[in-house]
């Protein structure tokens, strides 16, 4: 019964979305909404992409930075660490999970964005930003109020997520395997190279793809540092905007019925990437459980 | 009739989590291309016996070794041994198959690449070479490229041992290694058991007295941590020196 109402709800949440954007997607259809540029209040003209942009991005350069960052963790506290550190790194990875986004936000705000603009962005441009690629990666002056501070903070927010859930899936190879391994003359960082990283990486990659569920919903640490500009760019030092920062800011100022049927079909197409997202993880995951558990 | 010697235990001691003595006094000499098996209760400490020839306890925190082991007249539980040289000459078969999550070929080869072995026409050989010597070439030889989950239990267990013979040990370590399969697996296993040991010199834990009997030429029986009698198969198992032994092995207890 109580199983059944979950279904119901969520079945209620998207009848609520579809029929609160319907306006929104008879004006502006599904193709024509997703790929225009156009986020206007006055012309009443609105259409997904540069949120989606936004939300692509910051989602991507997350998960790059987040998944060498928490597999090295999950290396570290399985395979390498001391016996008597292993507790103690656990612990501070789940605390890190357990700050809520906005502070994170607060954090970013007032201390990881005047860093970025002063220091670590200067540096990137005067280092990186002389490759080809990179130059243009990389343009502009460096405000500390854009896509890659904001991809930081989600990264640090993503990394204790994906970290324990790797840690975990290193655990599930089994002792004797590993033995093996060693029994053959493997070190342990060949043993962690060709054993614990195939056997894991299915879970290792339903953990990755439960992280970008996470960085694609993630609001309020975002919101803060990513400045809420609906354009899309070609540098990383820029403003942008994301669907759920849109979501949250706008809503109040949302003063014509298309403008907020808009953001409703905003909030149902977020709704697809992340049901798909997490479809495709639990389904890895599943398949992960069932290869190796018998 | 003199065998040559193989390894050596020495006064050798081993102690669990700093304090559980888990080997008291462990004196014994394996003999060369014989294959030696180690009975006993649970606990007894066989397995704990077998894992020292390849310092597989070093994996772990908090073990102590006291005494020698020789190999060779060289003592492998001196601080400077190179275990990973060490575990190449020593190879060891689990209780349960323990395939790697690669392919047929890739686990055979494994051991090979990791000495640096790269030419696809000498691995090719090599590893054709060693499933021959674990009889499983017939069986796989369409599917070397299949993945080793594929097998069925008794081929994982025969991959496993060519895995491990593909390096060409000098000892190949067994633990306990057809409790897990069924009596047509188990018999193969057997059988080639006793092939091998023209190559190499085999040590084998077993709690089954029947296959150590059938198999073995030397038996060590253990209890409590300690070697209560060592000698021949045939001796231990129709006449025993000890009251113990003679119990054990009749089924009093066990």
């Amino acid at each position: 019964m109580a199983s059944f109402s979950v279904v119901l709800l969520t079945l209620g949440i998207v009848i609520v979305l579809i029929a609160n954007s319907w306006l929104a997607i008879g004006q502006f259809g599904v193709w024509r909404f997703l790929v225009s540029t156009e986020w206007n209040p006055v012309t009443a003209e609105f259409g997904a992409a540069t949120t989606l942009f936004g939300t692509l991005v910051t989602t991507f350069l997350s998960l790059l930075i987040a998944i060498p960052v928490a597999v090295g963790i999950a290396v570290f506290v399985t395979e390498v660490s001391p016996d008597c550190l292993k507790a103690p790194i656990g612990m501070a990875i789940e605390l890190l999970a357990a700050i809520p986004s906005i502070i994170y936000g607060m954090w970013g705000l007032f201390t990881l964005a005047p860093l970025m603009a002063n220091h670590v962005e200067p540096f990137l441009q005067a280092t990186l930003g002389r490759l080809p690629l990179f130059s243009i990666l990389l343009e502009g002056t460096p405000m500390g109020i854009d896509l890659l501070t904001s991809s930081v903070i989600l990264s640090i927010m993503i990394i204790p997520f994906t970290a324990s859930i790797a840690r975990d899936s290193f655990n599930l190879t089994p002792a004797v395997v590993k033995e093996s391994a060693y029994g053959l003359g493997a070190t342990r960082w060949e043993v962690i190279k060709n054993i614990v990283l195939p056997y894991s990486k299915l879970g290792v990659f339903g953990g990755v793809v439960l992280s970008m569920g996470r960085a694609l919903g993630e609001t309020m640490a975002v919101a803060f540092v990513l400045g809420n500009r609906h354009q899309i760019t070609t540098s990383l030092l820029d403003a942008a905007a994301t669907i759920t920062v849109s979501l949250a800011n706008e809503f109040a100022e949302a003063d014509s019925d298309i403008y907020l049927s808009s953001l409703f079909y905003l909030a149902l197409v977020l709704f697809a990437m992340s049901f798909v997202t997490l479809a495709i993880a639990k389904l890895f995951l599943l398949r992960a459980e069932r290869r190796y558990s018998r | 009739m003199t065998a040559m010697v193989e390894m050596e235990t020495r006064g050798l001691n081993f102690f669990y989590a700093g304090t559980v003595h888990a080997l008291k006094n462990i004196n014994l000499t394996i003999a060369r291309n014989k294959v030696t098996a180690l009975i006993g209760p649970s606990g007894c400490g066989k397995t704990t016996l077998l894992r020292c020839f390849n310092r597989m306890h070093d994996l772990y925190p908090k073990h102590r070794y006291e005494g020698e082991i020789l190999m060779q007249g060289k003592n492998i539980l001196a601080p400077d041994v190179d275990l990973i040289d060490l575990r190449s000459r020593i190879g060891m078969v689990f209780q349960k198959p323990t395939p790697f999550p690669m392919t047929i070929f890739d686990n055979v080869a494994y051991g090979l690449r990791l000495k640096g072995i790269k030419k696809k026409q000498e691995l090719s050989e090599l590893v054709e070479r060693a499933l021959k010597h674990a009889a499983l070439w017939d069986e796989v030889k369409d599917k070397l490229f299949a993945s080793a989950y594929d097998l069925s239990g008794g081929q994982q267990q025969r991959l496993v041992i060519a895995r491990a013979l593909a390096v060409e040990p000098e000892v190949l370590l067994f633990d306990e290694p057809t409790s897990a399969l069924d009596p047509i697996s188990t018999a193969k296993i057997e059988d080639l058991v006793m092939q091998l040991k023209k190559d190499v010199t085999i040590i084998i834990v077993t709690h089954n007295m029947q296959q150590a009997a059938r198999i073995s030429d030397e038996t060590g029986f253990l209890m409590l941590g300690e070697i209560i009698e060592f000698g021949a198969t045939e001796k231990i198992f129709t006449a025993p020196s000890e009251k113990l032994t003679e119990d054990y092995v009749t089924g009093r207890f066990g």
